[in-house]
């Protein structure tokens, strides 16, 4: 059934160092996804008409457009329109960061919208000005809104480098590629059994950080 | 006048918990009887029990003679005979006013359409809402979805009305609008089994007013009776608990 | 950009199109049927059926379509199971859709309040008709738009066909780009037929979701 390859030589590590460069993309970009989402979030919340509009066009393009479209666009156009040369792992940070910031911003708008006007005129009350109402009443209360969608954004993400090796990164997939052509004579149903590993990996690499979200979304519903 | 709904000694038990203790009740044809008490004491229970919503442990609930109680073959047959209004209104959302009415009569009794909408329309315009019939749940407020309420219920012409604390969860300025409606169908001459809070209004349009407590009937009389001269200390210090500044 | 370029990329891209949505679309709906008996199995807690129901949703929720239509394609035909790359596209989209829409059906199943039922059969209603006329309709009127949401993600998906040697949008723009260079044209047609297929989709889930607010439980 071909399983046998795996154990050849370093071939499951191999197999695993690739998982990790696809975790280790979701994660960086979620971190920044975070970061750019919040501040975009609270831009947006400020009514300003230019930052809506915008916004709101780059909603769409990250709803519409697929993330595979979008490494396409990063990874050959901008050499081509720019002149710049970016790395396969560098368009796929940027474009899982637009996908990411797009989707926290307006995880954070609505939340905003959805906190009472009464408790910014309460955290007035006490005497907070409103930078302080944002950082220790507001901020805290969205925060807490967006950790099981961060958490939820990484599975997604993770999900989702399985299609950086079509502009040339080596993930799982492709490590899994490389070892069943490495092996072609020797064990010509080698295509089953890795290709049945990646799908497992992948599993037990998104399995529990989408029951970790589930279960904070759950706990903290209200 | 003649028995129509009779409670023989039920029970129902959640786990270890007894909500209903050995409970009796009869009620006469054309009679409205009101159930109060402490939120919690069973009431609401035996409503739902009466409409085979609920298991019991013990007893068992005969409408006209012929018994209601769940594991009986046809709980759809009785539960056509007695119609039930909730607190939360429960108007199906995606139809129209007329078209909650009309439902239940066109796939369960397979009335006509005609013949349904014309006395659905009668209904509504009986209490008020004739310009809502095309309008959903969501466009009415809450005195007005559960005036509908009613009416869908008596569009199955029960023979028992179930009123589950009908005003609990509307704002006061609704309350009377619907206890309007429940007054003229008293006059009517239905038969109703009332839970309420409002006792102003339960003294108003009951014949007999019943007090639960504990899961069990602890006083019953007329309203007279049971408002001027309570015989027990539970009815007295639970109607004392309603009176501000007598 | 070179008008010319794209009057003759035209063509192929439109050819492309078509495969792409037909596979997208045939998978939706296959994406339906596997999600809404999923989620009736798993609703009305059928036993066994539940359990593998369960299992499936799991699974295909947390792998990416590429690597199920890799296993599909090229790993399945070693135990002696060969699919065409087309019905391939098809049922990997079902299986991911279906995953996707049974955790949607499902939890619009259990958003409908008990006391719903309850009214329903209090008006005499037998348990197939509250279903029929209460339950599902409702069901399904709360999860237009997780419904809506699920289809565009699914047609998104669509753009990792390629990799199975199927000619959609992305294989025509990737082939393109490596003959002739023509980098920018051919970007902008992808971009321009994926906006074809994505943007009346989008317009249409929201004006539906506006249609249904106001139809929900709970108002």
């Amino acid at each position: 059934m071909g399983f046998e390859v795996l154990w050849k030589g370093n071939n499951m590590l191999r197999l695993l160092e690739g998982l990790w460069a696809a975790l280790r993309i979701s994660l960086i970009s979620v971190a920044v996804s975070l970061v750019l989402g919040l501040a975009l979030g609270i831009l947006v919340s400020l009514k300003l008409r230019a930052v809506q509009v915008l916004s709101r066009i780059w909603l769409e393009i990250v709803r519409i457009m697929p993330q595979m479209v979008l490494l396409f666009l990063v990874y050959f156009g901008a050499s081509r329109v720019l002149g710049l040369n970016i790395s396969a792992e560098t368009s796929a940070l940027i474009v899982f960061s637009f996908w990411g910031t797009a989707e926290m911003s307006d995880l954070v708008r609505g939340s905003l919208a959805a906190i009472p006007k009464i408790q910014y005129e309460s955290s007035y009350s006490l005497g907070f000005d409103p930078l302080q109402t944002y950082l220790y009443v507001i901020i805290p209360q969205i925060v807490r809104r967006m950790i099981p969608l961060s958490i939820n954004l990484i599975t997604r993400m993770i999900k989702t480098t399985s299609l950086v090796m079509m502009i040339g990164i080596v993930e799982v997939l492709k490590v899994g590629q490389q070892i069943i052509e490495a092996n072609r004579k020797s064990s010509p149903n080698a295509a089953f059994g890795v290709y049945l590993t990646v799908f497992v990996l992948y599993f037990l690499a998104c399995w529990p950080i989408s029951r970790l979200s589930k279960y904070l979304e759950k706990k903290w519903e209200n | 006048m003649e028995e129509i709904l009779r409670i023989n000694g039920i029970s129902k038990r959640y786990d270890d918990i007894t909500v209903l203790d050995h409970v009796s009740l009869s009620i006469k044809s054309g009679e409205v009887v009101v159930i109060v008490g402490p939120s919690g004491c069973g009431k609401s229970t035996l409503l739902r029990c009466v409409n085979s919503l609920e298991n019991i442990q013990e007893g068992e609930i005969l409408l006209n003679g012929e018994s209601v109680n769940p594991g009986n073959k046809k709980p759809a047959a009785l539960r056509q005979k007695i119609g039930m209004v909730f607190q939360s209104y429960e108007l199906f959302p995606h139809k129209t006013v007329l078209q909650n009415l009309t439902l239940a009569p066109l796939k369960v009794k397979k009335t006509g359409r005609k013949e349904a909408e014309e006395e659905g329309l009668k209904l509504l315009e009986r209490v008020g809402l004739l310009s809502r019939k095309d309008n959903y749940p969501s466009q009415l407020s809450g005195g007005q979805k559960q005036r509908v309420a009613i009416m869908r219920a008596l569009m199955m012409h029960p023979e028992v009305l179930l009123l589950d604390e009908i005003t609990a969860a509307l704002d006061p300025e609704m309350v009377r609008e619907v206890l309007e409606v429940v007054l003229s169908l008293a006059k009517e001459g239905r038969t109703m089994l009332i839970v309420t809070h409002e006792l102003q209004f339960a003294r108003a349009v009951a014949d007999r007013m019943v007090f639960i407590d504990g899961g069990r009937i602890v006083e019953e009389g007329t309203p007279e009776e049971f408002f001027e001269h309570p015989r027990t200390e539970r009815l007295r210090k639970f109607l004392h608990s309603f009176s501000y500044g007598e | 950009m070179d008008p010319e370029v794209l009057k003759s990329y035209l063509p192929r891209y439109a050819e492309a199109f078509l495969l792409t949505i037909k596979i997208g679309w045939l998978g939706i709906a296959l994406a339906f049927v596997i999600g809404m008996l999923s989620a009736f199995v798993i609703h009305f807690r059928i036993p066994v059926l539940k359990r593998i129901a369960g299992y499936y949703v799991e699974l295909f929720r947390n792998t990416p379509l590429l690597v199920q239509l890799f296993f599909i394609y090229f790993g399945l035909p070693k135990v002696g199971i060969v699919i065409s790359a087309e019905a391939c596209g098809v049922l990997g989209l079902g299986l991911l859709g279906g995953s996707y829409m049974s955790e949607t059906f499902r939890s619009g199943l259990e958003a409908i309040p008990a006391a719903q039922k309850e009214s329903a059969l209090s008006l005499g209603m037998s348990r197939g008709q509250v279903f029929r006329e209460i339950i599902l309709p409702e069901a399904l009127t709360i999860s237009v738009p997780a419904i809506a949401a699920n289809v565009i993600f699914l047609l998104k998906e669509t753009s990792v066909f390629s990799a199975i040697s199927l000619m959609d949008l992305m294989f025509t723009a990737k082939d393109l780009i490596g003959l002739y260079y023509d980098t920018t044209e051919a970007l902008f047609m992808l971009v321009l037929f994926y906006t074809i297929m994505l943007l009346p989709v989008s317009i249409l889930g929201s004006i539906a979701e506006k249609t249904v607010r106001g139809k929900m439980p709970g108002q």
